[in-house]
């Protein structure tokens, strides 16, 4: 029953143009428990693993999902005459804001980068990689934005707590170094 | 002596200033404001000179650095000591700007869909027979209002904007919906329009969808960005949210 289970959902996750998650393949197969569901995912994980095959089955944005290696991203590449996929600076920089600090306002998003993201923001919502969560209760009722499944699957992720994590990074900053400012403060006669 | 000077283009003003920063390998934590200061202007006039329109984000940054300048040139008020260092207003935007830069650089590491990796894709014509199966995708405003103007440039092709006396109000438009769904159950947004003659019409039942998705009276859904965006009912039987 175990291997039959195993091929189903392999069946499943081959025909699917989108990741897969377990609670909704237990909702096609709900002879089979959701945890036995999540036990064969990740044996099927690892057995693609382990194939060393041109593709292998990923955990994304809640779900499982066939995805090429990435060296092979050239010669397919080639056959969808396409080049890749391509975010400017600017909208790399927007999104990771959002992604750490959402939900989050407009005004916040420029303080952090000092410009006007109005531009930016529109085409990342065109682009499916942003939403709009609601509007916060302060004068002019400005939007709140945040980050959409399309932005875990296209940056792959697992979940947004893939992300790596922020405070560790900034604590580094700021703990080692945050004296130092203190230290030249009191120390910068040549200066003032 | 002439010099060529090559501009490089800073998306703002943090930029600039840490660009600065860099070029004079100072430390961030110990920015000699006095020499930054006068590059970060002498950079502004050179923008100035070629004509780029200096965006007001570049002037407040200046004040600011004015401002600190001044500042540090003032003896302290007081002997306690504790002051705080006038540079900290740029210092802490800065650390938190170029951290988000060293994310963003991270998160384009990645193995990025479409450009690294890739998906099988399900051909359009496999996806026809999968109609009436779970939704796949939930669609934004933007794809509704695309898929809004596509319906009216195909019915009324050529058609101009003009505003006259409304002859159909948002809400009798939007009973008149939510009775079709309750009678027919899911229909497809073309089907929406047929009964529609004349652009105001269509523009009426258009902001009538808005409402009844903005009131999460009706759920819309479209499998590809290619297929046909469907409208699904999701008001309870005894119509209770009905009347709207």
């Amino acid at each position: 029953m175990s291997k039959s289970l195993k091929l189903i959902i392999e069946a499943l996750l081959f025909a699917s143009d989108r990741p897969l998650g377990a609670r909704e393949i237990h909702g096609l197969l709900s002879d089979d428990s959701l945890s036995s569901i999540n036990e064969t995912l990740k044996e099927l994980q690892a057995e693609y693993d382990s194939m060393g095959r041109s593709f292998t089955l990923k955990e994304i944005a809640q779900g499982y999902q066939f995805r090429t290696q990435a060296e092979y991203a050239p010669y397919v590449l080639r056959m969808l005459k396409t080049s890749p996929a391509r975010l400017s600076r600017a909208a790399l920089e927007t999104l990771a804001i959002i992604a750490y600090k959402q939900p989050i306002l407009r005004q916040e998003i420029e303080r952090l980068r000092g410009v006007d993201v109005g531009g930016i923001l529109r085409t990342l919502l065109e682009k499916n990689l942003l939403r709009i969560m609601g509007r916060r209760d302060l004068p002019g009722r400005p939007l709140i934005y945040g980050t959409t499944k399309k932005f875990l699957e296209v940056f792959d992720l697992k979940s947004l707590e893939s992300l790596p994590r922020l405070k560790e990074i900034k604590d580094l900053g700021s703990d080692e170094k945050g004296n130092e400012i203190t230290e030249e403060a009191g120390g910068s006669s040549e200066q003032s | 002596m002439e010099y060529e000077v090559k501009l490089e283009i800073f998306e703002g003003p943090l930029d600039l200033l840490l660009h600065l920063i860099h070029k004079n390998e100072v430390d961030i934590f110990d920015i000699p404001i006095a020499t930054v200061t006068d590059q970060y202007l002498e950079y502004l006039d050179m923008m100035r000179a070629l004509n780029i329109n200096v965006a007001g984000d570049f002037l407040m940054m200046a004040s600011t650095l004015v401002h600190i300048k001044s500042k540090m040139l003032l003896p302290g008020p007081t002997e306690e000591g504790e002051e705080e260092d006038p540079r900290v207003e740029i210092t802490l935007p800065l650390l938190e700007y170029m951290h988000f830069k060293e994310i963003a650089s991270e998160l384009s590491d990645r193995e990025l869909l479409d450009r690294d990796v890739f998906t099988r894709h399900v051909s359009p014509y496999l996806q026809d027979q999968f109609k009436g199966e779970d939704p796949q995708l939930d669609v934004s405003l933007f794809q509704l209002m695309d898929a809004f103007k596509r319906i009216v440039d195909e019915r009324l092709p050529g058609v101009r904007l003009k505003f006259q006396p409304h002859k159909w109000s948002v809400k009798e438009k939007t009973e008149l919906i939510v009775t079709r769904l309750k009678e027919r159950g899911p229909i497809f947004l073309n089907d929406l329009f047929e009964e529609d003659r004349i652009i105001s019409e269509f523009i009426v039942t258009f902001l009538a969808l808005l409402e009844l998705v903005h009131m999460g009276l009706i759920k819309v859904f479209q499998p590809t960005s290619q297929s046909d965006i469907r409208l699904i009912p999701s008001f309870d039987e005894n119509g209770g949210n009905g009347d709207v």
